[in-house]
């Protein structure tokens, strides 16, 4: 295609407007919120060797499930262990177990399900049969499944979890795309004469985005727990390596004698996918042209 | 018709169709077959070059599928269209693309028409740039010439769709559709969707942009009075055939079809008081998917005979340019159905009464 602008030459018509949204973004006061939360994890994720006062694997059987107190501030885990050394630490293993997985779900299963919505006939009931067949199995079964073909360790767990989550991602880009396929603008780039794969990126695809941002958001929180479910089952993050999940999975054996070993990690989760969800809103925000 | 090649280049005829049939469903689903509905049977038609040719007829008749056919915009199931010399039908998928540059289409609802997530800019741009009518600097000029000439700004290139009013959205429409300078365009009901206050705007605007870029106009519409303001020939569709074709003033004065007809009877009279000697349609079209056999019209037709029930009628030549389908065309003699007579003189009575009760009232009210 010929180049669209020279720099010099007014207005650029056709360029992507990513100086508007990244402006919108910025004055979104959801962007902010959602950013800063996220990125309090992530410094804390990163600095982790820096910011754990104690090591995070050393267990010490004097101090089993001590409740918080000066020297250890969010208590001590049924090994002695410092339980907020291996928060920073498991933030690491989960949030890539979020981040990584649901990006697996996303590029895979996105792009499949607009094809199978768009060209429907028969790639569309191929996909569509084998979709169907595979959230028939239940989600964990199918994690443990792919995790098991895979062997255990964090990051084959994260491609597990991944991969168990691509047909939601295929049957919501699909619906969409079959939803947006009917709109007139999509006939009248047909009229207009834009080829296929331009429609596809320029006029499809944006316009499935929202519920696929707000189902992505929601899915980090599911695969942080799933990540968890994993490691219980020796799946996924090998102990005693420390995640939010496994230390959640652990800590509700405890959870009359020593709350504080389940309650730290609670919130930590929670909080995080607070984060995305906020960050995701405003992202949303900002794509849409309808908000100011 | 005037050439033996109708749709060659240098004819008069831009666009000609021949046979274009197309019917819908029939597909085996698991229990049962589908109805098949039979959208266009059979249509042939030539639109001449500058001309604009409307095709009228109730919803559901088929033509929007007819002119939608005519764009290839959905595949006929047999038939041809020819147009400027060139086989529409036949074309690959490549050769069509680079095609639609001279043949647009403006849609009717201008709300779902325009992408949301595009600028006004891009939106007219795109045309421009598919089909490489100018780069560079030369796309945004473009841009503002286009919005110019529908009466929008060029700055308003920045905003998006959603900022426009109705009629607005439709110029932008049209901006795109006259982007990449096409020698045909379809309006698809373009003005049914907009309040009735703006109407007369958008058609006028499409009449001189017809005039000053030397367009041709496919238009369709449920709406006669658009019809007869603006169209050179009409064609009247009923349940996917075309009964009655013929020059606008013709078909307005001396409608042969009892369908056209009807539609005529139907336009409200300008003078309340008058009234019109007419027999209304009564109640819907047959199922597309059934169609009676012989006429389809028959089974509403007040004058239907026992041939009209199992032969159907051809399109004949009634007059200069003028088709018809109905085997009675002959026996009913030529009168202007519009013609009002004036009302009876209680109902002139019952008028005047309002008219002087609501003179009262309004002057009463500032009290």
């Amino acid at each position: 295609m010929a180049a669209v602008s020279s720099p010099t030459s007014g207005p650029d018509v056709l360029a992507p407007k990513q100086g508007r949204v990244w402006g919108k973004l910025r004055r979104s006061r959801a962007a902010w919120i959602g950013g800063s939360i996220v990125g309090v994890f992530v410094i804390m994720a990163l600095l982790a060797p820096l910011l754990a006062p104690f090591d995070p694997n050393k267990t010490n059987f004097l101090l089993i499930r001590k409740p918080p107190s000066a020297l250890y501030w969010l208590g001590t885990d049924e090994l002695g262990r410092d339980i907020l050394s291996r928060l920073f630490y498991g933030a690491r293993a989960s949030l890539m177990a979020g981040v990584v997985s649901v990006g697996i779900a996303v590029c895979v299963g996105v792009p499949v399900g607009l094809a199978a919505g768009w060209y429907g006939g028969w790639l569309d009931i191929i996909v569509s049969r084998i979709t169907e067949a595979l959230l028939a199995c239940p989600f964990l079964i199918l994690a443990i499944a792919f995790a098991a073909i895979l062997g255990p360790s964090l990051s084959n767990a994260m491609i597990a979890i991944g991969l168990s989550a691509v047909p939601i991602f295929i049957r919501l880009a699909r619906g969409q795309a079959i939803s947006v396929k009917a709109e007139d603008y999509i006939e009248g780039a047909r009229a207009v004469g834009v080829r296929d794969s331009l429609i596809l990126i320029r006029h499809l695809a944006p316009n499935t985005l929202p519920p696929i941002l707000v189902q992505s958001t929601l899915f980090m929180a599911q695969a942080i727990i799933l990540e968890a479910s994993l490691s219980f089952l020796g799946l996924g993050q090998q102990p005693p390596q420390a995640s939010w999940g496994a230390m959640l999975n652990t800590a509700k054996n405890f959870m009359e004698q020593a709350p504080w070993m389940s309650v730290s990690p609670g919130i930590a989760i929670c909080l995080v996918v607070i984060g995305f969800n906020i960050l995701g809103d405003g992202l949303r925000d900002a794509l849409d042209p309808k908000e100011a | 018709m005037s050439t033996a090649q109708p749709g060659s280049p240098d004819s008069d005829v831009i666009l000609s169709a021949r046979h274009v049939t197309r019917h819908f469903g029939g597909q085996r689903s698991l229990f049962r077959r589908e109805p098949v509905v039979r959208a266009v049977d059979d249509v042939s038609l030539d639109i001449r070059r500058g001309e604009t040719f409307a095709i009228v007829g109730e919803s559901g008749c088929g033509k929007s599928t007819l002119a939608r056919l005519l764009l290839r915009l959905i595949e006929p199931d047999s038939g041809s269209v020819i147009f400027d010399g060139r086989d529409v039908t036949a074309a690959s998928p490549e050769t069509l693309r680079q095609m639609r540059r001279d043949m647009q289409i403006v849609f009717q609802d201008p709300f779902s028409s325009l992408n949301p997530r595009m600028s006004v800019g891009q939106l007219v741009a795109e045309p421009i740039i598919t089909h490489r009518l100018a780069s560079g600097a030369d796309v945004a000029r473009e841009v503002g010439r286009m919005l110019a000439l529908v009466g929008l700004l060029p700055e308003h290139a920045d905003r998006y769709p959603h900022e426009f009013s109705g009629g607005q959205r439709q110029r932008i429409g049209i901006a795109r559709a006259l982007a990449s300078r096409p020698r045909l365009v379809l309006g698809d009901e373009p003005v049914s969707a907009l309040d009735v206050s703006i109407r007369a705007q958008i058609i006028n605007l499409l009449e001189d942009l017809k005039a000053e870029l030397g367009l041709t106009m496919l238009l369709v519409s449920h709406d006669l009075g658009v019809v007869r303001h603006t169209a050179d020939r009409v064609a009247v569709m009923y349940l996917g055939e075309i009964v009655e074709m013929a020059d606008v003033e013709r078909l307005f004065e001396r409608p042969a079809h009892p369908y056209t007809r009807a539609l005529m009877e139907a336009i409200p009279a300008q003078d309340p008081a008058a009234r019109r000697d007419a027999a209304l349609l009564e109640g819907d079209p047959p199922s597309p998917s059934a169609p009676p056999p012989g006429c389809r019209f028959h089974t509403r037709c007040p004058h239907a005979l026992a041939l009209c029930r199992t032969t159907p009628p051809t399109l004949d030549g009634i007059g200069p340019g003028h088709v018809v389908a109905c085997h009675r065309a002959s026996d009913f003699p030529a009168r202007d159905v519009l013609a009002t007579v004036p009302g009876n003189e209680t109902r002139q009575r019952r008028i005047a009464l309002f008219a002087a009760a609501s003179n009262e009232a309004s002057r009463r009210q500032p009290q």
